[in-house]
């Protein structure tokens, strides 16, 4: 399960509308071991494409150095889909390098509501997780829990041909 | 004096759990080659086939991505720190991609069983 603060969901969610059409991603860090997303770093989308998200490679080194030098690590890896599902692409898979890190995937494709989803992905095998948002600044002991759609249910649109 | 190298999470599995680990060689290859020795199977992580540098894989020397270096044929010299990354990309459907994708099996299985679990649903 990826359990994150409120805070930090509604600034991804912001990033992906601001860069929407084009995919929008970043991380969140966390304390190494803590499996505890605390601190927001949107990246900048060297692709610029509303279909593929890259990280500028010197930018991903600064970052990942910085992550290292709070002794940190990427507790998740989020990029918006723009006009399809918030599941992993075939492309997600293929490049998914980071097997301790929650993929969270944000669909901004309507306009008044986020999809919201979170994955591991282990040597190419994608597993869905529940995604627990924590409201922590109104008190820390209440914890509301959401539980996102487990089964993808639409179209797979990498397989319609195109 | 030798080379250290940067080893990520995902190819510690061929270094023992080492996250920093010593090497020698004129160039990015000889390095990697000289890493193999050690550390069998790394190097056919990050080199394909066709004897080029994996699009997964991100590969630094010092500050500098190799890609503006010469690749494989970047110039290394003793004292000099290497950091290899996973490269961080996707999307919801990368053309630049495919062609990479293609030789990457396990992923391609994964999605086409996901595929045939989606159409299922569909039709239902």
């Amino acid at each position: 399960m990826l359990s994150i603060d409120r805070s930090i969901i509604d600034a991804i969610v912001a990033h992906a509308r601001r860069d929407h059409p084009d995919e929008a991603c970043g991380v969140v860090a966390g304390p190494a071991g803590s499996d505890t997303p605390t601190r927001h770093i949107p990246m900048d989308n060297a692709a610029r494409s509303m279909t593929f998200y890259e990280f500028d490679s010197m930018e991903q080194l600064r970052v990942w150095r910085e992550m290292d030098d709070r002794d940190e690590e990427p507790v998740v890896i989020y990029h918006s889909h723009t006009a399809t599902e918030a599941y992993p692409s075939r492309t997600d898979v293929s490049f998914a390098g980071e097997p301790g890190a929650h993929y969270l995937l944000v669909s901004t494709r309507e306009p008044d509501t986020e999809e919201i989803r979170s994955f591991r992905i282990v040597d190419g095998v994608v597993t869905e997780e529940p995604v627990e948002i924590v409201d922590a600044a109104v008190d820390p002991n209440a914890v509301q829990s959401y539980m996102f759609g487990q089964s993808p249910a639409t179209v797979d649109y990498e397989c319609s041909g195109r | 004096m030798a080379i250290e190298v940067r080893i990520p999470t995902i190819l510690r599995s061929y270094t023992g759990g080492a996250k920093i680990v010593e090497g020698s060689g004129d160039t990015l290859a000889d390095l990697l080659t000289d890493l193999d020795s050690r550390h069998a199977g790394l190097r056919g992580r990050l080199v394909t086939d066709a004897g080029a540098l994996h699009r997964f894989v991100n590969v630094y020397v010092n500050d500098e991505d190799v890609r503006f270096l010469g690749a494989l044929d970047a110039k290394l010299n003793d004292g000099d720190s290497v950091t290899i990354l996973p490269a961080v990309a996707g999307g919801a459907f990368g053309f630049a991609a495919a062609a990479a994708i293609a030789s990457h099996s396990a992923a391609t299985a994964a999605t086409a069983s996901h595929a045939r679990s989606a159409r299922a649903v569909a039709v239902r």
